[in-house]
């Protein structure tokens, strides 16, 4: 087992929910995310997000746009990335995902990329515009090296899709909590409880949702159903707004723990 | 003429796209899983509508009646003389309704959005042609349309952003990154992800995932069947080279797609070689891309070692772009299609030749041809054919081709 599934299995024998913070890897700077990292990891965090920013973000909404902008304005790439993981790996065990778009993976390549992730401590990759279908190298590599390839799942997937990713994931499964792209949202959608119980159907994976999760109150109440919370746009406006303000890890740190206090039910 | 308004016969020896959507190596279908179904959607309609008889009469009667085709093939007696080596024909896409080739592939796929139960239209465009073609088809067929179009490509193409807006489609600024193309199918594939239950995404190129590709070259490849049947009432014979400008991939593999499997004909795509071929300067993708997956399909990219897309020029706002065609980079890599590029002061030097040649102002796309053709055709034999594809006509250039070759004046 590596530490993603190691973390679900001891949440689920607790009966707790993950939270599953996104921030873009170097915005405002890598020594920065990395102090992020360590207090989302002291707030209760369980899994990290660690988004590769790149130059033509299709999924992402205008907050995760700008942070990838800022990021790449210092030539963020993904090898400063993996030393940076590498680096944190001395402070922590916090299973760590890379969520990518696939064209920055490419471009290392599949199998330099999963020896490489896994000698610096990354324990899965989520790629957004990957669909199953398209990677069957991909997960060659990435399960081969031992890590988490985890898909997702959207409002409009069918239930063949479903079953096809439900088989494809490891790790866990992304459920998208609505069409369109990341961004802060006043209210989930109805429909995700229904679908997330599909999901459930077909595989005994945690299932996380994700997208338009902002507050505190919606984590609660996804956290009732899911299996785990993804919370990233609006820890990524705060980290935009505050900037490289000396107090930002912690005050993101401090949002944090009202998210995961909200989703472990404290 | 075939008894398809728009499909044409698989060259036997190049049976792509195959069933995943791939040419070869290229191709296939890259995107977020809540386009997936959209995608797969798309596919079975496509297929149910070319199987159409009903929908395939419908198609013919618009193109005769309302767009304008056939499209002229027209020889140019004085470019040829000019040049001193084979007979040049133009293919006049230029004159077909809206200005350019585009509204093949437009009006082909309102029509296939409506017959799906699409309510709204969204397109992206680069110099304008896309979108004005999309928002003409969607004024003849009643679809409400939203293009998006990059703030630098609504300012050097101005006069079709107002076309757009008087045909009664709303024009969205795109702001984000190089604000051009590439940008706006970013912001295009945004929208469809949000709205994919009621919206119909009309690409403007052979790009993107599958089906996107196909669809757009079976609508496009109605050019090259109306060339062969002229040039064979013309000249009895069929050309020996064709020449087209490669931004997408659309004009190109229109005219080249019905002669693949005529072996002995010389087929040259010419990219936009912009200011020089440094990065960031150009969009001749084969000469400095490498393989890639950008905007949903596997193709040649134009990109740094990290996998960052590059920036791009050209001073023609239809080829400036990032990628290419997944076709375009099968036909290459087997060897059937041949690369060049031209850069903007040799465009800028065609669209003046054949203005005061020929009396036609051509799209600074098209021009990008022409200036390849001006270096071939003198080194051709007298009794060789040559057809370049005019694939739109220049009227929208003219403003941004006086601020290169008329310095100092003001407009």
């Amino acid at each position: 087992m590596n530490r993603i599934e190691q973390r679900f299995a001891g949440l689920r024998e607790k009966g707790e929910r993950a939270f599953i913070p996104f921030i873009t890897a170097g915005d405002p700077t890598l020594e920065l995310t990395g102090q992020i990292v360590l207090e989302l990891a002291k707030a209760g965090a369980d899994v990290i997000e660690l988004g590769v920013p790149f130059s033509d973000p299709v999924a992402d909404g205008v907050v995760n746009q700008e942070a990838a902008q800022r990021a790449l304005l210092h030539n963020v790439t993904l090898r400063d990335i993996l030393g940076l993981v590498k680096g944190l790996r001395n402070q922590t065990e916090i299973p760590i995902v890379l969520f990518t778009y696939y064209n920055p993976v490419l471009a290392y390549g599949h199998y330099r990329l999963a020896e490489d992730a896994k000698a610096s401590g990354v324990d899965g990759i989520l790629c957004v515009d990957l669909p199953p279908e398209e990677a069957v190298e991909y997960c060659t590599a990435f399960q081969g090296q031992g890590l988490s390839t985890v898909f997702l799942l959207a409002p409009t997937s069918t239930e063949d899709r479903i079953a096809l990713i439900a088989r494809t994931s490891t790790g866990f499964v992304y459920y998208v909590s609505r069409t369109g792209v990341t961004g802060e949202r006043e209210t989930i959608e109805s429909s995700v409880h229904g679908m997330v119980t599909r999901i459930q159907q077909h595989t005994k994976l945690p299932v996380a949702v994700g997208f338009g999760i902002a507050r505190p109150d919606q984590a609660r109440e996804v956290a009732a159903y899911a299996d785990g919370v993804v919370v990233g746009s609006a820890l990524v406006r705060m980290i935009g707004e505050l900037g490289a303000a000396p107090d930002m890890p912690a005050r993101v740190g401090a949002f944090a723990k009202t998210l995961a206090d909200a989703i472990k039910g404290r | 003429m075939s008894a398809y308004a728009f499909s044409s016969e698989t060259p036997s020896k190049h049976p792509y796209p195959d069933a995943r959507g791939r040419y070869g190596a290229f191709g296939g279908k890259f995107v977020p899983e809540t386009l997936m179904p959209a995608l797969e959607e798309l596919d079975v309609a496509y297929a149910a509508a070319k199987a159409d008889e009903e929908f395939q009469e419908t198609l013919r009667r618009y193109q005769t009646t309302y767009v304008g085709r056939p499209t002229p093939l027209f020889f140019a007696e004085r470019f040829t003389h000019h040049l001193g080596g084979a007979k040049v024909y133009f293919k006049r896409e230029d004159l077909a309704h809206t200005g350019a080739h585009k509204i093949n592939n437009a009006l082909g796929q309102v029509l296939l959005a409506k017959r799906m139960g699409k309510k709204r239209i969204i397109a992206e465009t680069g110099a304008g042609q896309h979108g004005v073609a999309t928002a003409t088809a969607c004024a003849l067929l009643g679809l409400e349309c939203d293009v998006y179009m990059g703030s630098e490509d609504i300012e050097r193409q101005k006069l079709n952003v107002i076309r757009m807006r008087l045909l009664g489609s709303k024009v969205v600024p795109v702001t984000s990154g190089s604000k051009t193309l590439k940008d706006a199918i970013n912001e295009a594939l945004r929208d469809w992800v949000t709205n994919v239950g009621h919206t119909h995404y009309v690409l403007g190129t052979v790009h993107g995932p599958h089906p996107f590709p196909l669809i757009c070259r079976d609508f496009q490849s109605i050019i090259g069947r109306e060339t062969r049947q002229q040039i064979l009432e013309q000249e009895g014979r069929l050309p020996n080279t064709l020449i087209a400008c490669v931004g997408g991939g659309s004009n190109s593999i229109g005219l080249f797609y019905d002669f693949i499997r005529d072996e002995s004909i010389r087929m040259i795509g010419v990219e936009a070689g912009g200011r020089s071929l440094d990065p960031g300067e150009h969009a001749a993708r084969f000469a400095g891309g490498s393989p890639g997956m950008l905007q949903g399909a596997m193709s040649y990219v134009l990109q740094d070692p990290n996998g960052q897309i590059l920036g791009t020029h050209s001073v023609s706002a239809g080829l400036d772009y990032a990628s290419v065609g997944p076709e375009h980079a099968y036909f290459r890599s087997v060897g059937r299609i041949e690369y060049t590029h031209a850069g903007d002061d040799e465009a800028l030097e065609a669209f003046q030749a054949v203005s005061r040649l020929e009396g036609i102002i051509p799209a600074l796309e098209s021009a990008h041809a022409l200036a390849h053709a001006m270096k071939i055709v003198p080194e051709m034999n007298k009794d060789d054919l040559v057809v370049v594809n005019m694939s739109g006509r220049g009227d929208k250039d003219v403003q941004q081709a006086a601020r290169f070759l008329l310095p100092g004046e003001t407009f």
